[in-house]
Parts: C-alpha cells; sequence; structure tokens
C-alpha cells in the first residue's frame, strides 16, 4: 500500500473564480473545488490500476481510468469526491473507472455523516468493456440508493465537455441534487443516437442549438432536473456544492412517491410540446426564444422565480 | 500501440522533495506524465505507451532533448500517450519536472 496521492499543483489564491470548468482537467476541478490542499486521492495514478480491457483492442490506457476519488475538505466540512475526465475515451464508464466510484459510495454508506460529490464529465458506457460498464452503472446506482438510504448526501455537479450521457444522465437522476451550468448537458440517449434511431426529423444532432436548448444546463434547470444553475467557474460550482448541500434532506418512501408525482405532473403539463421553447412558453416565460441568449446572472434570478425544483422530492 | 523505453544519465538529481506528480490527459494529440522519483541522482528512465507506431526515433530525439535542458536526475517517468505531436510531449515532460520539484510530499 502506497502512500495516498497528494495533488501536485499549488493554485494561487482566487484562481477557482477565474477558471472555467468547463475547460478544466478533473484533477484541476478537485483541486480548486475543495479547500486548498485538502485533496487525498484514494488509488492515484501511482498505484497504476489500468483498465484490464483497453489493451486487447490495442487502445491506450490512463492510470487512473479516466476516474479521480479521493476525500478532502470543502468549507472545513469533510467530503468524498469522484471527478470524471471527460477527455479521456469521453470519460466512459469502464470496469475499473465504475469500480472507483462504487468503493466511493459504499464508503460513504459506511461512515454516514460525509457527503459525496459526483463531478460528472461521460458520454456513458465505454464500449470496448460493454458488459463491465453497464454493470458498472447498475452497481453504482444501488451503491448510490443503499448510500441514500442510510442518509449520505449525494450531490452531482454537471459541466464537463463530454456532459452527462448514458449510464451517467441514470446515476444522475439517482443524486440527492444537481447543480449544473450552461455547458452542462444532461440526458440517456445522447444527440447522434436519438437522430441514428429515430430519423433527423425527430432530432437534428448537427442542430447545436436544438442540442442546447433541450439538453443543456438552463432547460435542465428550469425543468427541476437540476436545483442550481451557476456560471461556469469553478467557485460557482463550489458554491452550488455548499448550497445543495444545506438544503437536501432525508430520503425515503415519501420522497421516491414525491418524485413520481412530480414526474407524472411534468409529464402532463409538457409532453405535448414538441421543443424547448414550447415549455418554456407555457411555464410563462416573456419571449421564451431569447431564454439561450440570457447571460448567467440574468438566467439565474428568472430561474429562481419561474424555474420547478425537485427540492421536495428527490 | 507501440512501447518504448530510454535510459539517460542526468548530470545531477532534479530538484525540491515532492515524490510524485502527473500531469496531461490521454486523448488524441495529447498524453499524461506520470513521474516518480525512484531512482539514483543521475539516472532518468522513461517509459512509453503510445497510439502512435512508428515514431522510436522521435521519441529518442525529444527525450535525450528533455534530458539535457531539464536533468531530472533520480526520477522515471512513464508516459500513456494519445498521439501528442513532439512539442506537446516536450512540454508534458516540462510541467511534469516543474510539478515534482515543488516542496512538499
Amino acid at each position: 500500500m502506497t502512500a495516498p496521492f497528494k495533488h501536485a499543483a499549488q493554485f494561487p489564491e482566487g484562481r477557482a473564480s477565474t477558471t472555467s470548468f468547463n475547460e478544466a482537467s478533473a484533477r484541476t476541478r478537485v483541486a480548486l473545488l475543495l479547500d486548498a490542499g485538502s485533496f487525498v486521492e484514494f488509488i492515484g495514478p501511482e498505484q497504476r490500476e489500468v483498465s484490464p480491457h483497453l489493451k486487447v483492442f490495442d487502445l491506450p490506457e490512463q492510470f487512473n481510468d479516466g476516474i479521480v476519488v479521493g476525500r478532502g475538505r470543502l468549507d472545513g466540512a469533510p467530503v468524498f469526491v469522484a471527478a470524471q475526465e471527460g477527455r479521456f475515451m469521453g470519460g466512459a464508464f469502464g470496469e475499473v473507472h465504475g469500480a472507483k466510484l462504487i468503493g466511493l459510495l459504499r464508503a460513504a454508506r459506511e461512515m454516514v455523516s460525509i457527503p459525496v460529490l459526483i463531478l460528472f464529465d461521460t458520454g456513458g458506457v465505454r464500449l470496448q468493456e460493454a458488459n463491465a460498464g453497464e454493470l458498472a452503472i447498475a452497481e453504482i446506482m444501488r451503491a448510490m440508493m443503499e448510500a441514500r438510504m442510510a442518509g449520505v448526501k449525494v450531490v452531482g455537479l454537471i459541466g464537463g465537455r463530454s456532459g452527462c450521457y448514458g449510464g451517467g444522465g441514470l446515476i444522475a437522476g439517482c443524486c440527492s441534487a444537481l447543480a449544473v451550468s450552461e455547458p452542462g448537458r444532461i440526458a440517456v440517449s445522447g444527440p447522434e443516437v436519438i437522430e441514428t434511431n429515430r430519423g433527423v426529423e425527430e432530432f437534428d444532432s448537427r442542430d447545436r442549438a436544438l442540442v442546447w436548448r433541450t439538453m443543456g444546463g438552463k432547460n435542465r434547470r428550469l425543468l427541476g432536473a437540476a436545483d442550481v444553475f451557476t456560471d461556469d467557474t469553478i467557485q460557482g460550482f463550489r458554491d452550488a456544492a455548499l448550497e445543495l448541500l444545506g438544503l437536501v434532506g432525508a430520503f425515503d418512501l415519501d420522497k421516491l412517491k414525491a418524485e413520481q408525482v412530480r414526474l407524472a405532473d411534468r409529464l402532463r403539463s409538457f409532453g405535448t410540446c414538441e421543443d424547448a421553447v414550447d415549455i418554456w412558453t407555457a411555464e410563462g416565460v416573456a419571449h421564451a426564444e431569447s431564454i439561450p441568449d440570457l447571460p448567467a446572472d440574468q438566467f439565474i434570478s428568472l430561474a429562481n422565480k419561474i424555474g420547478r425544483t425537485s427540492r421536495d422530492a428527490r | 500501440m507501440e512501447d518504448f523505453s530510454f535510459q539517460h544519465r542526468a548530470r545531477q538529481r532534479a530538484g525540491g522533495t515532492r515524490q510524485t506528480a502527473i500531469i496531461g490527459v490521454v486523448a488524441s494529440g495529447n498524453l499524461e506524465v506520470l513521474v516518480e522519483r525512484v531512482l539514483p541522482d543521475v539516472e532518468c528512465q522513461l517509459e512509453i505507451k503510445t497510439a502512435a507506431v512508428g515514431f522510436g526515433e522521435v521519441w529518442n530525439a525529444v527525450t535525450a532533448d528533455f534530458v539535457a535542458r531539464y536533468s531530472p536526475g533520480g526520477l522515471k517517468f512513464s508516459i500513456n500517450d494519445g498521439g501528442a505531436r513532439p512539442d506537446t510531449v516536450s512540454l508534458r515532460l516540462a510541467q511534469a519536472v516543474r510539478l515534482i520539484e515543488e516542496d512538499g510530499q
């Protein structure tokens, strides 16, 4: 057993406010999100726990298999943290990648009082590890539910380049609460998948504006899938995580029933809408078509007025 | 994939006290460099796994130039490469040395 891996880079004070969450690496996100110097990595890169599958396909490995997990402090309080590296194979879940997150969630379940932050950045299951990856998704969801039933708060932060798709979208749906930024996208089937299966008239994956107003952070916030919208800085996500950890309540059967009612109501209200703009209009937003262009601060005040939250459910 | 291993003599031991550092991501045109302070003071070792086959001469030149410039004695570099250009490789190696030369563990 080697010593826990400390993050080497030292950042000057205030760097979190000027660093884009979207553009930063997983390691930089963790270092700037948590209290300075507090992060200690579990199963660090020096242990070389790489994927056992990628060499079969003659593909390059990464020493952390695309996810950084460990513990640290947030405003002085202990937290567990997992951050996916969206640039390595699209942040996809493989066997080792998934096992690291499962282990973290099981540790949290045992500790009970330490919340978990998951910095999603993923296209879903790593295709080269299909069965192992799918199993990892199922085991992560089980581990998360067991942790939450034990009283652990699990907060997802979504603002990476790969968004949060496939099994990542399912796991995000199991979190206690989510924070999202404008470039963050949340869905299960991605744009290309929908177009491939249902045709270009169903969803034109090359229409970037359509992709973002459907799956992007603003629509997810207004629909209540995400509870907090933040500007794209690591400081913004740190503040959002602190806010959500203060808001999340107990998780029980009544919460699940309330979530079911919320989702059924959402489907009833918006099920016939053809486009996100129709949903925003139905919500009573004047000039709904201008929402994609709104700066973050104006959007946040609008969302706080009319946006739904899952706070009483989930 | 192609693997290379290079051994170099360095003029002197790399500064600082940190034992390990890591920089970069394995992606198209990018690489990760894990550096560990595990060798005798004037030795330097580089273990490379690259997705771009047939560039052994270039790797040899880039790593020899790096060792001559930075004298990273005592350091072992483990590289996972996604087909980075030589200038990106040089940059990541320099960043790795810069990180491990910080004080700390």
